[in-house]
């Protein structure tokens, strides 16, 4: 039987209305791109791996995110904002509104990273989305925020593709990527361990490793290295054993190992375990070299990273006036440094805000002109530029080193070299980044 | 030869874990006609009581030494574990160093009792249920005892080292006038595996507590109308092989850092065996476990890829497991070894 009676008639009717008019209310014409802030607080989303095989990275990159916040609402010592270059903000939030955040799980998986964000955009009104450990999770986050008309600033993405064939009008790097690790690195490898070397790679099977790889074997081929083999891995492989035994017959003498995060502190314990690093190939020391180095992996593998090569976009231990501002505020937050991840997204949000200020407007399209060719320093770089025609930022490329006599449990890595930006630049059409274009900036709404 | 020789020794010791988590499966799978989903979460939450004594042993006193300074130039806080301060640093650091087998001693009681609790507290409501319900409940619990040890232990896998003088590798080819390093710590798990596989059987086999068990699982409702409590003594199975699957962790810790996932990541492919060894039948899941591991070895080796290449099944090593299952359950739908009646009620 059905109880249709007046009042339940006007609350259906009133909640129907509620829900039609929603969505004229946020595409009103008086908002011209989406999600423009109306109240007094602006909403930023932190899509972040909270669970699986970058979820170490994920809550680091979080803490930084939320001292970022912290800092442009003018609570803390400021951190970066006292160094940077630019100096629009001033802890007044930005443009005045105040800051509040959302949080989404990428689960480092591309469709669950697509469905956090794309919730936190309708649902939640964030004008910016920024984050993912995993370039797979950025590239497909940023061609959602491409579509959905909110700027992506990058965070942890390491692959050429991000600001290569899948660049985006509305995506933002700061992270260095897989060019600019082989270009630093190449140099430093051919004079510890020579010309003549024969490298066996293993690679994990998705966009970063694929662009990490053919940037490292170009690099180390320009220097006179030989490359044996090429075994792709699965990301989800945790047992390296089968992949690190062929190694040993190969008559490779040099193990690179293109992995990140888990997948490399097991290979490697793997690699050391199969006792590759005390073996003699061709009457030289077998070596093994990781392309992309994180201290919180460094830190996993433990004892077997020591002598260990490898890049890095940012390490605390530098001594620039930026990092010893930001290490001092998160490390008195949290009691411990940050890590590449954290410095990477901190600046990000800086970034983004500063950007903001100077175009005095949220529209991505503002916000995108007032990003590209903007020049910076003070954010533990050096001079920096987010180059306009592919929204990569170039700056110096830090080459380390597994340290061999580490003072405490975060003194893992050693800075064995900084690399200057000439040396890692490359013209826009290069090869391993052409294909895909840019576009236009998308408003959204 | 030479990597041949490694690559049957890489799948011995994958198949040890296999067998050993398909082991406790069947048992349970046997005994309490329950398809445990968590079985893979009692393997990591072994290798977690090797995580916990190594973190357990570390405790330390704080001093604060002046004269040095930490990254933010605060005065250092020097930590001294308190095994060094209370039995010195000889036996402090043999107790650190030694933590992994140590840890087998503490496991044993740990798993018997989560196993316990386990069955006890949530499984035995399950009995009456429909397998898929039992699948649910299981994959459920692992999914929050994984959480659990996240939220407590972090995401990157914890590296837990063997003791030093088991670091490195032995040339097992040597003996057989090859040339083939092999990992100790690898060589130990294979044995370990060994002697663990045969006690159980051994103790199915020879004590009267065994035999009881076997007759339950042959005819659960005569035994107990001879006056047996047999659902105790199942109880008890359930500790065992909740028991074997964490010594299976704790020992594997040393070749894999652990983390929060590694249950999942064996559970699968554990369950695959299980049914290519045949339901229900114990040696069918340790000699499934074997060749699984093997062929999964022998496929990941670049000359056989390349042949599978050519045949145009790239990656064979990701899914031969899957293939073998495939054929074996066409050809022999009961498993390998398995017997009439099971599951087909």
């Amino acid at each position: 039987m059905s109880k249709f009676t007046r009042r339940g008639l006007i609350k259906t009717s009133a909640t129907v209305g509620a829900g039609l008019a929603m969505p004229t209310f946020i595409t009103s014409p008086l908002a011209a791109y989406t999600n423009a802030p109306t109240g007094g607080s602006v909403t930023l989303g932190f899509n972040v791996p909270q669970s699986g095989p970058y979820a170490d990275e994920g809550a680091d990159e979080l803490r930084a995110y939320k001292l970022a916040v912290e800092h442009l609402n003018g609570g803390g010592d400021g951190g970066m904002m006292n160094t940077f270059s630019s100096k629009s903000l001033t802890g007044n939030g930005i443009l005045g509104k105040k800051v509040e955040y959302v949080t989404g799980d990428t689960q480092t998986k591309s469709d669950a990273a697509r469905a956090s964000a794309k919730s936190m955009i309708e649902k939640d009104g964030a004008v910016m989305i920024t984050g993912g450990s995993s370039s797979g999770v950025a590239i497909a986050v940023q061609g959602l925020c491409q579509e959905a008309g909110v700027i992506f600033m990058a965070g942890l993405t390491h692959s050429n593709d991000t600001t290569g064939k899948d660049k985006k009008a509305n995506g933002f790097r700061h992270f260095f990527n897989g060019y600019m690790s082989g270009a630093a690195l190449a140099p430093v490898l051919e004079a510890r361990y020579g010309k003549d070397r024969n490298a066996y790679h293993l690679t994990a099977d998705y966009t970063w490793g694929w662009t990490q790889q053919e940037s490292i074997q170009a690099a180390t081929e320009a220097k006179g290295w030989n490359t044996v083999n090429n075994v792709l891995t699965p990301l989800a492989t945790t047992d390296f054993s089968s992949y690190v035994a062929p190694v040993l017959n190969s008559g490779a003498d040099v193990l690179v190992l293109n992995h990140y995060g888990g997948n490399m502190i097991n290979s490697l314990t793997s690699a050391v375990q199969f006792g590759l690093r005390d073996k003699m190939v061709n009457g030289k020391n077998f070596e093994i070299v990781v392309p992309l180095y994180s201290r919180l992996m460094a830190r996993g593998a433990g004892e077997n990273v020591k002598g260990i090569f490898g890049s890095t976009n940012w390490h605390w231990s530098l001594s620039d006036e930026g990092s010893k501002a930001f290490v001092k505020s998160f490390g008195t937050k949290y009691g411990f440094p940050p890590s590449q991840a954290a410095h990477t997204t901190y600046v990000q949000t800086l970034l983004y805000a500063d950007a903001c200020e100077r175009s005095g407007t949220f529209n991505p399209c503002g916000v995108s002109e007032a990003l590209e060719g903007f020049k910076f320093d003070g954010m533990g770089n050096g001079p920096t530029e987010y180059r306009a025609e592919d929204h990569q930022c170039f700056k110096d490329v830090l080459v380390v080193k597994g340290k061999e006599n580490p003072t405490s449990e975060f003194d893992v890595l050693e800075v064995v070299e900084i690399t200057p930006r000439s040396q890692v630049e490359y013209a826009v059409d290069h090869p391993m980044f052409a294909g895909g274009a840019l576009g236009k900036c998308n408003p959204g709404a | 030869m030479d990597a041949i020789l490694l690559q049957i020794l890489n799948g011995l010791d994958k198949g040890s874990a296999y067998a050993l988590i398909a082991l406790g499966l069947t048992l349970i799978f046997g005994t309490l006609g329950v398809v445990n989903f968590a079985h893979g979460a009692l393997f990591m939450l072994g290798a977690f009581c090797a995580v916990s004594l190594q973190k357990l042993v570390a405790v330390s006193k704080i001093t604060i030494d002046p004269s040095q300074v930490d990254f933010l130039g605060n005065p250092l806080k020097v930590k001294t574990p308190y095994v060094i301060e209370w039995f010195g640093p000889k036996i402090g650091n043999a107790i650190i160093d030694w933590n992994v087998p140590l840890a087998i001693i503490i496991a044993i009681p740990v798993m018997l009792l989560i196993g316990y609790v386990m069955e006890r507290g949530l499984i035995k409501h399950f009995y009456k249920r429909p397998h898929a319900d039992q699948i649910l409940v299981t994959f459920g619990l692992a999914i929050v005892i994984q959480e659990l040890v996240k939220a407590n232990f972090g995401a990157n896998p914890i590296p837990t080292p063997a003791p030093d003088q088991f670091v490195g590798s032995f040339n097992v080819g040597a003996l057989i006038g090859l040339d083939a390093s092999y990992p100790y710590w690898r060589l130990i798990y294979f044995a370990f595996s060994a002697l663990i596989i045969s006690s159980v059987f051994a103790f199915l086999r020879f004590t009267t507590f065994g035999m009881v068990v076997r007759a339950g699982m042959a005819d659960r409702e005569t035994v107990g109308l001879l006056g047996i409590n047999i659902d105790r003594r199942f109880t008890i199975m359930f500790g065992i092989a909740a028991a074997v699957a964490g010594l299976a962790g704790v020992m594997y810790t040393p070749i894999n850092s652990p983390n929060y996932h590694m249950g999942m990541d064996f559970l699968v492919l554990s369950f695959v065996v299980v049914v290519v060894g045949g339901m229900g039948s114990l040696p069918g899941a340790v000699s499934a476990g074997f060749l699984l591991g093997i062929l999964e070895s022998f496929a990941s080796m670049n000359e056989v890829k390349g042949f599978f290449e050519m045949l145009y099944l790239p990656s064979i090593d990701q899914i031969i497991i899957y293939l073998v299952a495939i054929i074996v359950l066409l050809t022999r739908p009961r498993g390998l070894m398995g017997k009439a009646g099971v599951m087909e009620e």
